[in-house]
Formats: C-alpha cells, structure tokens, sequence
C-alpha cells in the first residue's frame, strides 16, 4: 500500500493525531446496530418460524410473481428512460452556459426534495383521464395512469436525479485533450462522443442507472396513486407486502419482504463494489 | 488556467446541436417536472383562496401539521448528531471496515420504505420479542407517534452524513492536525476548525433530512395505523383526502410540503452559487 505512487499518498502516513476516534466510531456503531440491524432480527425470527415449503409456496404465489414481474419490469424501463435523460440532462448542465441554468440544476433535485405522496396524486391527476396530460394522451390512444405505465412515469420521475449527479462531476473532469485530438483529426463530433467520451463516462452512467432501478424497485408513494393496483396487472412488490400486512397475514408479508430486503442488499453492495473499483482505477492511473 | 485551449472546438460546440440539445432539455424538464411541480398549486387554489384556508384549518389537517412537525423536530437532531460523528469517523481515521460502514449508511436508500416499516412494526409489535417485552410493561410504541418517530429516523439517518463525507474528504485532515498540536481541545477543535468548513454543507444535510422527514409516507403508513386526528402525519392524511375525493383538500395539504420542497432547493441552489464564488475568489488571488 505505502509503496503505490499516487497524488494522494505522496504524504506520509499519518499517526493518529484527531481526537474522537472511540467516540465517534463507537457511537456510529451503536447508532447502525440499534436502527439498521437490530430491526431486521425481528424479519430474520419471524421467517425462520415458516418451514422452508410455506416460505416457497407464499414467496412464489401467482399474485406475488406477477407482482415481482411488474415491478422489476417498470424498474427496467424507468432507469433506462433516466438514464438518456440524465445523461442528456447532464451534459446540457455541464457543457453550455444559458439562461435559467442554475434554476434547471436546482430543479433536478426536486423529486428527492419532494414528498412521493406528493408526486403520486400530482401525477394521478396529471395522467387522468382529464388532466392535463391524460386528456392529450387519450386523443392518441395511451392511457397512462391506472395502467402499469403509470408506475414507470412514476418510477421515473422519483429517480431523476441519480444520473444525473453521477455523471455530472465525471463530465466535469473530463480533460479536454483526447477529444480536442479526435476533432481536430477530423473525426466527426458523434464519433468522438461515442468512442472517446462515452467510454469514461459509462462507469458512472451505469453506477447512476443501478442506483436509479434500485430506488425505483422500492417506490412506494409515488406508485400507489397512479397504478391502479389492480392484482396481476398493476400491482407492485412493495404494495404486496402491504396487501399481507393489512390481512394481518404477518409471515407472508415477512417472506415477500425478504425476498425484497435481500434483492436490495445484493444490488446495494453490487453497486458499492462496483463504484470502489472504478474509482480506483480512475484515480489509480 | 486551460484558458488557452478553450477556444479549441469541443464535442456539441456547434450552434445547431447546442440549441437542439439545451432545447430539447428544457422542453423535457417542462414536461416531466415543472408542470407537475405548478400543477400543485393550481388543485390546491382550483376553488379559490377561501377554500384554500379553510381546507387547511380543519381540525385534522391542523393535527396532521403539527404531529409532522412534532415528528420532524425529533428525527433530525438525531440525525444531526449521528450525521456528524459517522462522517468524522470514517473521514478522519482509517481502519478496516470502514468501506463496510459507508455502504451499511446506505441501507436506508437501498430498502423499500414499506420493508422498513415492516422491519419496525415486526420488532417492536405486539408479538415481536421486543414488543412482547414493552406490551407486557404497558409500553406502546407501534401505532403512537414513537414508532412513527422511530421509522422516519431510519429513512432519513444516511442524509446528513451523506452530504458531509465528500465534502470532508475533500477538505483533508491538515487543519485539523494543525489545530490539535497547537492544543486545542476536542471540543474546541470542533467548534473553531470543523464546523465553520462544513456549515454549510450540515445545513443543506438537515434542511434535507427535514424535507425528507416530514414527507415520509411509506414506512410510516404501516406504523402508524392512521387513525385520524390521533396518528395521522401529513402525507398519510393527503392520502385519506385524496382517497375520499377530496381532491382539493388533498393538494392544499401537498402545497405545503411543495413550499417546504422548494424552500430546500433554493437552499442548495444559494449553497452551490456561495461556494462557486468562493471558488472563483480563490483562484483570482
């Protein structure tokens, strides 16, 4: 480690000189423990209860698999779709100067700033039949809301700014020089963006897209008020496991929130993972 | 110091992608977030202004308001204080583990809300093995405000330190050092070196952490039982309203967690301009 050449470890390594490492480390610990981990033994009791063909039965029932389909495939579509528009997004922000530019970076934090209750019946409104999008869309033949497009235009709009603020600090550091090169070497402005520039910015993008579909696979509020619910159709993962709570159906709902908590895990820890590397390399270089 | 070079051409400088590119963002940002964010304000004053105030002073949504302050204003000083030491822990020391802790902090991003509140409800519910404890002591926490206290800290414990971390990480431990052989006491090292570098950043973290925390809908809505008048937070009650067709009622109650919405953005935007300033100072002296 002390031998790698880099920027950052050109200094010497640090004795512990700061005050506060018991202190903070230990009381952060005690803070995740007692509310992230400590609440997920309740989870961990209450399956562990149902024999291993009651969890597969109420796991794999009709209803919960359509509901997984739903959701993973609008999660799908919501992150693809805010992929090109953060990447546009993005760029715009990053390269041109215009009028109203800050007003537009502000505003691209507003659906984390937003409540998704909010956002849903804005958007159930928006979409309806007579609202004001509903009413444009019905003429062309689309019905948006109490549809499962209803919940990507939801899942999308709650996830907005995760491409965005991943790519966004990677298009800033980009050196200019390789690209000035492709330019000047005659190559055409789209060629250079897709074999010089999109490759240093994929990491990011893909990083901004994971993070994207994981939000997107959790959406709650935002969803409920503009799917419709119907069983089978547009009926999402995390609703399933509201439907089991209100039946007081407390180990079903469990099974199904495992199934959720451990898929959200392994993307969380995937995409962390992912993220170490790449950062690496890029500053390892 | 690149001033040289920026007159090279550069990917998108030509005039016809540019406006192409910065129109069709704006056009997409209109639709996709600024009709929706005005499309509030517009059901909530659809029946005038009369209407407004009076949906607004009815005896429940007045309760509502005050147990989502009452709420907010216990969740964000503890996610203020675990904000602080999680971000001075694993900026200021290494040890192992410590990427560990940093993804763990995420969980709450990671995790669908209704999971959350399920994770909570299992624990500290009647048949959970810490419920069963609190039920047999007289002690309620599920379906009362603090479990509803309980959840939204959950949800929004990543805010605060997520905002800090880059920021101090960036700014190094130089200062700091310099401080503490110098002789200043922990405390002091604190107040006179940490918080006038990060202030701003802790302050856009806890304005987040309370627009978070007063619009949390789904963990809350599985513990709190929404009995209304008793247990109902805002967002649960613009659900109940918009459910029983009061529409306008609904979206005078959202109206105000769209102005505390927008109030955070413009903070960030006010944050961004100050340090883009500062920025520029530095680098004309």
């Amino acid at each position: 480690m002390s031998t790698t050449l880099s920027v950052a470890s050109a200094k010497p390594r640090h004795k512990r000189v700061l005050p506060g490492f018991g202190l903070s480390l230990g009381s952060s610990l005690f803070f995740i423990s007692l509310i992230l981990l400590l609440p997920m033994t309740g989870l961990v009791m209450q399956t562990s209860n149902m024999g291993w063909s009651e969890y597969w039965y109420v796991i794999t029932d009709e209803r919960v698999v359509a509901s997984y389909k739903v959701t993973i495939w609008a999660a799908v579509i919501a992150s693809v779709f805010n992929g090109l528009f953060g990447l546009l997004l993005a760029w715009v922000l990053v390269r041109y100067e215009f009028p109203g530019k800050r007003i537009l970076d502000a505003l691209v934090d507003l659906p984390f700033a937003l409540p998704t209750a909010v956002a849903g019946i804005t958007l159930a409104t928006l979409y309806a039949e007579n609202g004001w999008y509903g009413q444009l869309l019905a003429e062309l033949g689309i019905k948006v809301a109490y549809t499962p497009l209803g919940i990507v235009v939801a899942m999308s709009f709650t996830s907005i700014p995760f491409v965005v603020r991943t790519v966004q600090p990677v298009l800033e550091e980009l050196a200019p020089e390789e690209e000035e090169a492709g330019i000047t070497l005659g190559a055409s402005d789209w060629s250079v963006f897709r074999r010089i520039i999109l490759p240093s910015l994929w990491p990011a993008l893909v990083t901004g897209v994971a993070l994207s579909f994981t939000r997107s696979l959790g959406e709650f509020g935002a969803v409920i008020f503009v799917a419709g619910n119907m069983p089978y159709i547009s009926e999402i993962t995390s609703l399933m496991i509201f439907v089991r709570l209100q039946e007081f159906d407390f180990p079903a709902a469990s099974a199904i929130a495992s199934v959720v908590l451990i898929a959200s895990l392994i993307l969380l820890f995937a995409i962390n993972i992912w993220q170490a590397r790449y950062l690496k390399r890029l500053h390892g270089r | 110091m690149a001033s040289g070079q920026r007159h090279q051409q550069r990917v998108g400088d030509s005039p016809a992608v540019k406006y192409t590119l910065i129109g069709l963002t704006l056009v997409m940002t209109a639709v996709l977030l600024v009709v929706p964010l005005i499309s509030i304000f517009q059901q909530a004053f659809v029946d005038g202004l009369a209407v407004y105030w009076d949906s607004l002073g009815d005896p429940d949504t007045l309760h509502a308001i005050g147990l989502t302050l009452f709420v907010a204003l216990l969740t964000v000083p503890i996610n203020l204080v675990f904000g602080v030491l999680l971000a001075w822990s694993v900026t200021r020391f290494e040890f192992p583990g410590r990427k560990l802790l940093m993804t763990l902090m995420d969980i709450p991003f990671a995790v669908s809300p209704v999971v959350a509140g399920l994770l909570y409800l299992l624990l500290y519910g009647n048949n959970g093995w810490i419920g069963a404890w609190l039920f047999e002591h007289d002690l309620q926490l599920m379906f009362a405000w603090p479990g509803i206290v309980m959840v939204t800290v959950f949800v929004t414990c990543p805010f605060v330190a997520r905002e800090l971390i880059p920021l101090m990480q960036q700014q190094g431990r130089e200062d700091e050092e310099a401080a503490v052989i110098l002789g200043a006491s922990g405390w002091q090292l604190f107040c006179r070196v940490t918080l006038p570098n990060i202030k701003w950043a802790l302050l856009y973290g806890v304005i987040l952490t309370n627009a978070r925390a007063v619009g949390e809908f789904g963990a809350v809505s599985v513990v709190s039982g929404n009995i209304r008048g008793e247990t109902n937070t805002l967002p649960l009650h613009i659900q109940l309203l918009y459910e029983d067709y009061q529409a306008t009622a609904a979206f005078a109650s959202a109206s105000l967690l769209a102005v505390i919405a927008l109030i955070t953005l413009i903070f960030k935007a006010f944050i961004e301009w100050r340090q883009e300033r500062a920025h520029k100072a530095e680098s004309t002296h």
